[in-house]
């Protein structure tokens, strides 16, 4: 299993820092999430149920070679939206093989369980697997292997 | 010294309205000696995008949870914390938070097992001082080390163990504060959260369910006293009286209710609560919507 390079960067980023410097690092990252383009409402995006805080999000594989991500999560869940950045710039413009083969656990190597509840961090998970269960049903695959 | 009350003719109704304070009290007294603010939230970024002015964060797992027994800090790690913020012995001290002050609650009786007298809860917490666009600073503030002492924390009164829990059914009232998906067993966690942490679904044998929520109103802060008084119209103020939820932080905002607005006098708070006991070997549970028998 690998990893696509961007992603790799930022769980290197991430572990180069101690705990304190990593909870400030996921703020910074949820102040770069980019707003909604015009064309998409929020409303028409499949909801996350797994995460704590209201989050949206939108898989277009119409180009496996490049999938884009959108996502929407309040600001009053920074936690939240600071997940949604990581795999934002982490997976964004990456082919469909390399984010299928995303370990569903990559995030512990952020290092954030002690900063962050367990239950939160598993909310990364599920929308990680969201994003790979579009990208599965928009190829046309009724059994992803990549189903959590 | 303790700081003034807030006289907000709202609280008046409730047996201990020095418990609580309005963000319009809150807003006039920011800077009050004596007075210290601690914002304690889930979400581990929100005191970072923004706090009431002068506010410290105390974080609910990383400052009063021990990092190896499962169980809170001692009196020696207290103090330094209370050192480091600069919090004294009798400084009056409002917590306040996100999810209807679930955490703030939490601090407050964690406070409580070491006796420091004077803890507030903004009532509406969080989400009223900035439905209300009051100052917000993002200054994290830097205060003078205190001397507070040493003082053992004293789970006696209002914190329950497994073992005591299980001793009382059947003869004292057990609340169960989770929602009613939880309490039936149809699920093991809340609602929109994910599955986790329980191995079986249920409720401790006789517990009645009443969820934390009913003691909130919309905007996040309390309902009325004549509200509160009809929601655990069932209970006696002066019986032992034990609640729980899924991690103890819930269930800390119901006996926040019971003691401080009700006037209960012998609440305890099971933290341990279903993540525990759902788990526990040989812990009897019940299923479906009636509390059961033993």
């Amino acid at each position: 299993m690998t990893v696509p390079a961007a992603l790799a960067e930022i769980v290197d980023d991430f572990e180069a820092l101690g705990e304190s410097d990593r909870v400030t690092l996921l703020l910074e990252f949820s102040r770069e999430l980019p707003e909604l383009p015009d064309t998409l409402a929020t409303a028409a995006m499949e909801p996350v149920p797994e995460c704590q805080s209201p989050v949206f999000l939108s898989v277009d594989a119409a180009d496996p070679a490049s999938v884009q991500l959108y996502f929407s999560a309040p600001p009053e869940a920074p936690t939240t939206r600071g997940f949604a950045s990581i795999l934002h710039q982490g997976l964004n413009g990456a082919s469909a093989d390399e984010i299928l083969t995303v370990p569903a656990d990559f995030y512990h190597d952020l290092g954030l369980d002690k900063a962050v509840s367990p239950l939160r961090l598993r909310g990364m998970a599920g929308m990680l697997a969201r994003i790979k269960n579009q990208i599965a049903a928009q190829a046309g695959d009724p059994n992803p292997a990549s189903t959590p | 010294m303790t700081v003034q009350t807030d006289p907000y003719p709202g609280f008046a109704a409730y047996a201990h309205p020095e418990r609580l304070v309005s963000t319009e009290w809150l807003s006039a007294n920011l800077g009050t000696p004596g007075l210290k603010v601690v914002e304690s939230d889930e979400d581990v970024l929100l005191y970072d995008i923004g706090h009431i002015p002068s506010a410290q964060k105390i974080d609910w797992h990383l400052h009063l949870n021990d990092p190896v027994t499962r169980d809170y800090i001692d009196g020696e790690q207290f103090a330094e914390l209370m050192r480091a913020k600069g919090i004294r012995r009798d400084d009056t001290i409002v917590v306040y938070g996100d999810k209807s002050n679930w955490w703030a609650a939490y601090a407050l009786w964690v406070f409580t097992l070491f006796g420091h007298s004077d803890v507030r809860l903004l009532d509406g917490g969080r989400q009223a001082w900035f439905a209300e666009d009051r100052e917000t600073s993002f200054e994290v503030p830097e205060y003078p080390r205190s001397d507070y002492p040493v003082v053992d924390r004293d789970d006696s009164t209002i914190r329950a163990f497994a073992p005591q829990v299980r001793e009382i059914i059947g003869t004292e009232p057990l609340i169960d504060v989770r929602s009613p998906q939880e309490y039936s067993g149809e699920r093991t966690h809340m609602p929109d959260y994910p599955q986790e942490g329980a191995l079986r679904g249920g409720h401790i044998p006789t517990a009645v369910s009443i969820p934390w929520a009913r003691a909130a109103a919309p905007d996040g802060r309390f309902r009325s006293r004549a509200e509160l008084d009809e929601i655990y119209g069932d209970f006696a103020p002066d019986q032992p009286t034990v609640a729980y939820c899924r991690i103890g932080e819930r269930s800390s905002h119901t006996w926040f209710v019971l003691t401080h607005l009700l006037g209960f006098s012998r609440v305890r708070n099971y933290d341990g609560s279903w993540t525990e006991w759902g788990n526990a070997v040989r812990a009897p549970i019940a299923t479906g919507d009636d509390p059961g028998t033993l």
